[in-house]
């Protein structure tokens, strides 16, 4: 069915080297306009987008309601910089108390690090997930924000092997802009085949009723878990790269607020739509770095705004409230972007006419 | 329409029985339905036909008494009886027995294709890794093809494509048979499959559930309100009446019986 259609394949296929050749250019720094600024603005887009993906795999997809994400990516981050690193850096790093001897040996190629990232987060959220996933609504949400929170905590006071308070600096900088955008276009391939998917299917039957999907034979903890597992190595990974991407990690980035970070990314993009959250986390990221000039005071006319610390992150949960007001579908609701779609909007409505009242 | 020949019993209730604190909504519930039956459950309002129903699908575990079922698929060689007391819903439902509900609960945001899809997948193989990764893509399509084939067998092709909600009330609990059957089960139970249905649909219906019945060799065990199609289209009729069995037997039996007409019509009525 799909196949009779080359026309969209062509042009997926095209805009997919497009985009290759963009980063490439990019990261060879032949298009003067985008400086490093720009490119590490980019890079951040491209790991919200992942991690915006990750949560909505859970919320949007399957139907939990989990506040998790940044356990998860503290996990992944976490692993990924100390498996990355060289044994010289760390130990310099480590100079208040000396990294635990086996671990300050480890040094793998960025790619394994951030591999063993992501499953170490999926093991985690394996074996949270047992208690936790029982739970249902708000009751998942405040389980996984704890857990989360555990997490942070336990990483806080892991003195010899997350350095504590002080952090992680000095991880290589691998992920570039090429390294984001790769593991990005591989996330949302992959999101699409397995939503696509039976299981992809049988996620979205929780989501809209778990009964009637349980009285279906869809076993719903294992296909919860298999959701929660899959959303935790997204998770992981994307907290690797951002690791590298920031090079420094303290346990307080990844406070519970970051959660709200993304759950803002996914429910502006729509719940349930992968378009959704990678636009939405282009649009957000990129634009809390734009707004900065409403942090630094300005002026209106005659009225003048002093320097007011956060204020554009004021605007950002006025925005939430309007969407959730007044929006709640989101951007995209759980619809996704596809060329016949965006065909059917410049073609006189006759054809159309059905596909656009649905 | 009864041909019970020399009939194998596909699903039992052992006094099965369901308190709720001190409410005892279904009493000491023995239920037969025997191979290629369509038996009714009937009662007034609150006589525990669908908490009987939630213990028998699993939803509940009754607090005392057991239930039985001969797993099986249409179509397959059938097994013995085994018992199902406190299994799990889903686990149920993989053993052949599907059901509807009473408030048509659809996967809502899907399309009419989609809900049968899903239908399907407590019967996939591949798993979660080689359906992503498309190398169980043979297993898709099959899934897919048997989806086309059962819409067209139940007349719902034309609105293959529709999402489920914006299906009229007919269609959408035609739908959720639809779906039940793609789970190919061997006991198909229907809670209430003509509530809101006028009486042209009705007699639609019974067509639809005799000709499922003997197309896909199913046993039914249905819960109904409307009297001309229980009386029409059942082989055997269990009364419940607060939580307890108060007759059973063939339409006609019933029809006649007068604790059944003082439990829906009130004492001192004439049939």
């Amino acid at each position: 069915m799909k196949k009779s259609l080359s026309l969209p394949r062509i042009l997926t296929i095209a805009c997919l080297v497009l985009l290759a050749v963009m980063v490439q250019l990019i990261s060879m720094g032949a298009l003067p306009f985008i400086d490093n600024y720009m490119i590490r603005v980019l890079n951040l887009c491209a790991v919200y987008a992942i991690l915006g993906l990750s949560m909505n795999l859970v919320n949007g997809f399957t139907g939990m309601f989990s506040l998790g994400q940044a356990g998860f990516m503290a996990v992944g981050a976490y692993v990924t910089a100390l498996f990355a690193m060289t044994p010289e850096v760390k130990e310099r790093v480590f100079y208040l108390e000396p990294i635990e001897e086996w671990l300050g040996a480890i040094h793998m190629p960025f790619i394994v690090a951030l591999l063993l990232g992501g499953l170490a987060a999926a093991v985690l959220s394996f074996f949270i997930g047992f208690p936790v996933l029982r739970l249902k609504g708000d009751y998942l949400a405040i389980a996984t924000l704890g857990f989360a929170e555990i997490i942070r905590i336990i990483f806080l006071n892991l003195q010899t092997i997350t350095n504590g308070a002080m952090g992680v600096k000095n991880i290589p900088p691998t992920a570039d802009i090429r390294w984001c955008f790769a593991v990005l276009t591989l996330m949302v391939v992959f999101m699409l085949r397995l939503i696509n998917s039976s299981y992809g299917r049988a996620f979205k039957a929780i989501r809209d009723d778990e009964i009637a999907a349980e009285a279906m034979g869809i076993n719903l903890f294992k296909h919860k878990m298999m959701s929660f597992i899959l959303s935790s190595f997204i998770a992981g990974i994307g907290g690797g790269l951002m690791a590298s991407v920031v090079s420094a990690i303290t346990p307080n980035l990844f406070r519970f607020t970051l959660a709200y970070d993304i759950l803002l990314i996914v429910v502006l993009g729509g719940q349930g739509s992968i378009t959704g959250t990678v636009v939405s986390a282009f649009v957000i990221t990129a634009a809390k770095e734009w707004l900065r000039w409403l942090d630094a005071g300005f002026s209106l006319g005659p009225i003048t705004v002093p320097e007011i610390a956060g204020l554009r992150m004021v605007i950002f949960s006025v925005l939430l409230m309007v969407i959730i007001l007044f929006y709640r579908q989101g951007f995209f609701g759980s619809r996704e972007f596809s060329w016949e779609g965006l065909f059917n909007i410049f073609r006189p409505k006759k054809k159309g006419d059905k596909k656009e009242a649905a | 329409m009864s041909e019970t020949t020399a009939a194998r019993r596909v699903l039992h209730t052992e006094a099965a029985t369901m308190r709720f604190g001190g409410v005892t909504a279904v009493n000491n519930l023995n239920v037969e339905v025997f191979e290629g039956e369509i038996v009714a459950l009937i009662g007034p309002n609150g006589a525990g036909k669908t908490t009987a129903f939630n213990l028998i699908t699993g939803v509940y575990t009754p607090t005392e008494g057991k239930v039985f079922f001969a797993p099986g698929r249409s179509g397959e060689a059938p097994q013995a009886e085994t018992e199902i007391t406190g299994k799990k819903a889903d686990a149920i439902t993989r053993m052949g027995m599907a059901r509807t509900f009473q408030n048509i609960r659809l996967f809502k945001t899907q399309t009419v294709f989609e809900n049968i899809l899903i239908g399907q997948h407590l019967h996939i193989k591949s798993g979660l890794f080689s359906a992503v990764l498309g190398i169980g893509h043979k297993e898709e399509k099959a899934m897919r093809e048997r989806a086309d084939e059962l819409l067209q067998l139940l007349g719902l092709d034309h609105v293959r494509n529709e999402p489920c909600a914006s299906l009229p009330y007919g269609l959408q609990r035609k739908l959720e048979i639809a779906r039940a059957l793609a789970t190919n089960p061997t006991l198909l139970l229907l809670d209430e499959p003509a509530a809101g249905m006028n009486p042209q649909e009705t007699v639609e219906l019974t067509d639809f559930i005799r000709d499922i019945r003997s197309r896909f060799s199913l046993s039914v065990l249905m819960i109904e309100h409307h009297m001309d199609l229980v009386m029409d289209i059942s082989d055997r009729i269990y009364v419940l009446d607060f939580g307890q069995t108060i007759a059973a037997g063939t339409p006609a039996e019933i029809q006649n019986n007068p604790r059944v007409i003082e439990a829906y019509l009130g004492v001192d009525a004439d049939a």
